[in-house]
């Protein structure tokens, strides 16, 4: 299904449309860059374009009326205002219904669009408006090119390689030519190296290749919408030769054109041109110019040639494909196998005590761990494609609730697994509501409190070691820890004679059915979000902390693991049991004799370095009877901050673990988050370590 | 779906169980393993025997008897694990059963099948698809997505469980 060419419109569309909503965002912070502009345009266009083409015809009706506003935007013809902006949010929300739609369109919606339509042409001020609208197909190329007075003409080098295969899709080569030829003075000088002899020819097969050389005063990106639907089937290299700002520019030598085309090496010409003399010397040497006339040449020359470098750096053109998830999927799984196997193969090499068989095994085991980690970093995305999507939740629930806020991000390229990323969405919708809702204060109490009108929202994001720790944090009220005690008495969580810490008063916020607000809101308020939240975040093997101060603030801290597949953990054992501790959390492990344990009477706590940290025996939690060693292991781990120990028979050694889930049989099991396959065959559980702190605190 | 499929396929899996034969759908069995080591998950109750690995598969194993509120017996030689595939929450879900024995495969023609008895039975008629006849004893039908629904197993869950 998804090899459809509708679905692959689709994919490209909402991914279009996640990049339209992001720039538009912006544009409302810079409402005079250019650069933005034409982003919304491009995607616009190639909605516009590609629905069109896919039998999409409302979304290309509808798409091409908010064009032609941008055009009038891009060419400077109308101003950018949060009228424009917020319209335009609108009608890309109303894209989205329609995409969702499938193309079967309801009249409510078209009655939206209409009046969306009417709205947009309402802004177009009334010298453009004769002759806009209606004729969508040939509208573009033309207006853009006659109206760009002031952009500076330019000469581009285009070089144009089809993939063989393009004929076999339709495409028009031919028509791509005479639409770049309409954009400027065009000169293209076909390549036919790789046409073969009659005989081999396949009529279907495209062997030619194009170098155009464009002089016209489009942008770079006007260029690559006419080779839009063919970016992927072609090899496309555009670039400035002649930047034409300045007359008298030196003209350009005939080896750094083929260098720069890539048909000859600068060594190559070097060696040659060695044997020469260059030309400011032989100039110089015939008595036609002074030596500082040619020096002064040469500085001009060496600076227009790193204006162009310096262009070239600028807009480098990012290789990327576009892979369906579940074949992603299918080789994590794979690298999960090999892993297994490998750390088979170590252990039986350890075994055996062959030297020539344990070196390779070594090296298997070197290949295995890249491959693991740059399979997982291929799922690796940045986690600033959701940060965009709460740009808009944040200015829509500010307008909504008449409160002014800031939103700010920091950390967006932070990487983090394609589904951890999915999963964190609405966790994270949950969190920044119930900041805007019960953090920021209206705009009146914020001044009364002495604090600048807007509010401000920080998202930011960071990797600690091998998780990500994201923050939430806002400038609000604060929690009072008063009113959150008094409302889990009331709601009979707690006694009112239970002393709680500041921080477990927190913790409260996260029980099911707590909700502090006095008055239920639209947004939050229902007493469903935190406990939610917080389920989210420890299925992701996360853990979240709280922290506030009444009167300036509020944050919540998330900390997630980097992958969900594959984690690094300690191998113990308990009574001929297998359990792994996720690393991470690891921080040393003590010897705990039976002296020890009679010493203490009783009390699980450990002295290290003079510090008492609490344990929790094992054994006793998991109700195993036989007879302890006499010498147990206490691992000591750090749970959101604080020590704990937990006290196992043997402590094996690092593991690298592949997770496997237990189903849904055991869904309701939490001090196991799942199980992993060790080299023997066996099976080691992987201990929840979180759960396991929550369950000792709750009983004791 | 599952009572289609039966009568469609009338044949089934016999086991012993506490000297009493049960039998499953062959449609709902995808293999019996011998018993093998069964990793104990900790704080789960008893009739839930564990996990094994089943070639690079982590498979839960229910204790049958355990689950029948039969007493608890040493494995032996014949004791088996049938790896059924049961539907969960309308998810396929692979689990491992343990047994006393297997028996064989038997015909059962759809009319030879009585409705199970309401009364007098020490088993939750729900379990039952009914009662075949194999010459003079009656063999117990089960129907298995019942016996392994996720309210059967999450409810005992919650009874044990902490919280």
């Amino acid at each position: 299904m998804s090899d459809s060419p509708q679905q692959a419109f689709k994919e490209e569309a909402y991914e279009l449309l996640s990049e339209l909503e992001s720039a538009l965002l912006e544009l409302e912070e810079q409402p005079d860059n250019m650069e933005i502009i034409g982003q919304i345009f491009r995607a616009m266009h190639t909605i516009k374009g590609s629905g069109a083409m896919f039998g999409f015809s409302a979304i290309a009706e509808f798409t091409h009326e908010v064009e032609t506003v941008y055009d009038l935007v891009r060419n400077g013809d109308l101003t950018v205002g949060k009228p424009l902006v917020d319209l335009s949010l609108q009608a890309r929300d109303h894209i989205l219904t329609l995409l969702d739609s499938n193309a079967v369109v309801e009249d409510v919606d078209i009655q939206r669009g209409t009046e969306l339509v009417k709205q947009f042409q309402a802004m177009i001020p009334t010298q453009f408006n004769a002759g806009q609208g209606g004729d969508m197909a040939t509208a573009e190329s033309g207006t853009t090119v006659e109206s760009s007075i002031t952009a500076e003409s330019q000469t581009y080098r285009i070089r144009f390689i089809p993939s063989a295969e393009i004929l076999k899709n339709g495409t028009r080569i031919v028509s791509l030519l005479d639409e770049l030829a309409e954009l400027g003075s065009c000169r293209t000088i076909a390549h036919k190296v790789r046409v073969p002899v009659l005989d081999e020819i396949d009529p279907e097969q495209c062997y030619v290749s194009w170098d155009i050389l464009l002089t016209s005063n489009c942008d770079q990106a006007e260029i690559l919408d006419v080779f839009i639907f063919v970016e992927d089937e072609c090899e496309l290299n555009i670039s400035v030769i002649d930047t034409g700002c300045d007359g008298d520019e030196q003209q350009r030598r005939l080896g750094d054109i083929l260098v720069e085309r890539g048909d000859i090496t600068q060594d190559e010409i070097d060696s040659v041109l060695a044997k020469s003399k260059r030309i400011g010397d032989m100039l110089v040497e015939a008595n036609l110019v002074s030596r500082d006339r040619i020096e002064s040449a040469l500085v001009e020359q060496h600076e227009v040639r790193q204006i162009e470098e310096r262009r070239q750096k600028k807009s480098p053109i990012a290789s990327s494909l576009r892979v369906p998830a579940e074949r992603l999927d299918e080789l994590v799984n794979l690298v999960g196998e090999m892993v297994t196997v490998q750390s088979r193969l170590s252990q039986t090499a350890a075994m055996r005590g062959d030297s020539e068989l344990q070196s390779i095994a070594e090296e298997v085991e070197r290949l295995t761990e890249e491959l693991r980690d740059s399979t997982l970093s291929i799922r690796m995305l940045p986690i600033g494609s959701t940060f965009s999507k709460f740009k808009r939740l944040v200015r829509d629930i500010a307008s909504d609730l008449h409160k002014e806020v800031d939103f700010q991000t920091f950390g967006a390229e932070t990487e983090l697994d394609k589904t951890v990323i999915e999963q964190l969405g609405d966790p994270l919708v949950h969190i920044i509501r119930n900041s805007m809702d019960h953090g920021i204060e209206m705009p009146d109490e914020r001044v009364a409190a002495g604090k600048p009108r807007q509010g401000t929202v920080y998202l930011s994001a960071e990797q600690s070691g091998d998780s990500v720790v994201i923050e939430i944090r806002d400038d609000g009220k604060g929690l009072s820890s008063a009113a959150i005690r008094q409302k889990a008495i009331t709601k009979g969580l707690i006694s009112s004679d239970d002393t709680l810490a500041e921080h477990e008063i927190y913790q409260l916020i996260f029980v099911p059915g707590f909700s502090t607000a006095e008055k239920i809101t639209g947004l939050s308020g229902r007493g469903v979000g935190m406990d939610v939240v917080k389920r989210a975040i420890e299925g992701l093997r996360g853990t979240i902390q709280l922290n506030s101060e009444l009167g300036v603030g509020t944050s919540v801290q998330l900390r997630i693991p980097l992958t969900l597949a594959i984690i690094e953990s300690l191998l113990v054992t308990i009574d001929n049991s297998n359990f792994v501790l996720p690393l991470n959390a690891v921080e040393e492990c003590i010897e705990l004799s039976k002296s020890d344990i009679a010493a203490a009477h009783g009390r699980c706590l450990a002295k290290v370095r003079g510090q008492l940290i609490p344990y929790i025996p094992l054994r006793n939690t998991f109700e195993i009877t036989s007879e302890a060693p006499d010498i147990q292991q206490i691992v000591i781990t750090n749970i959101n901050g604080q020590q704990l120990g937990f006290v196992v028979d043997n402590v094996i050694g690092e593991h690298q673990t592949v997770i496997k889930s237990l189903g849904p049989v055991y869904r309701d099991v939490h001090s196991v988050s799942g199980a992993t396959i060790l080299g023997d065959g066996n099976i080691a559980l992987i201990l929840d370590l979180v759960h396991l702190a929550q369950q000792a605190t709750e009983h004791s | 779906m599952s009572t289609q499929q039966q009568e469609e396929n009338n044949q089934y899996l016999t086991f012993n169980l506490n000297g009493e034969v049960f039998a499953v759908g062959v449609n709902k069995v995808r293999e019996v393993l011998d018993f093998s080591e069964v990793t104990r998950i900790p704080q789960t109750p008893t009739y839930m025997r564990g996990v094994i690995n089943l070639r690079g598969s982590v498979i839960p194993v229910i204790d049958m008897r355990s689950k029948f509120g039969m007493a608890a017996v040493a494995e032996t030689v014949n004791t088996c694990i049938i790896i059924v595939e049961v539907v969960m929450d309308n998810e396929t879900t692979v689990l491992g059963a343990l047994v006393d024995s297997v028996q064989e495969v038997l015909d059962i023609e759809a009319d030879q099948i009585e409705p199970p008895p309401r009364i007098g039975s020490r088993m939750n008629s729900d379990f039952l698809h009914g009662m075949g006849k194999q010459d003079e004893n009656f063999v117990m039908i089960l129907n298995i997505d019942k016996v392994f629904s996720s309210a059967e197993l999450t409810l005992v869950q919650q009874l044990d469980s902490s919280e």
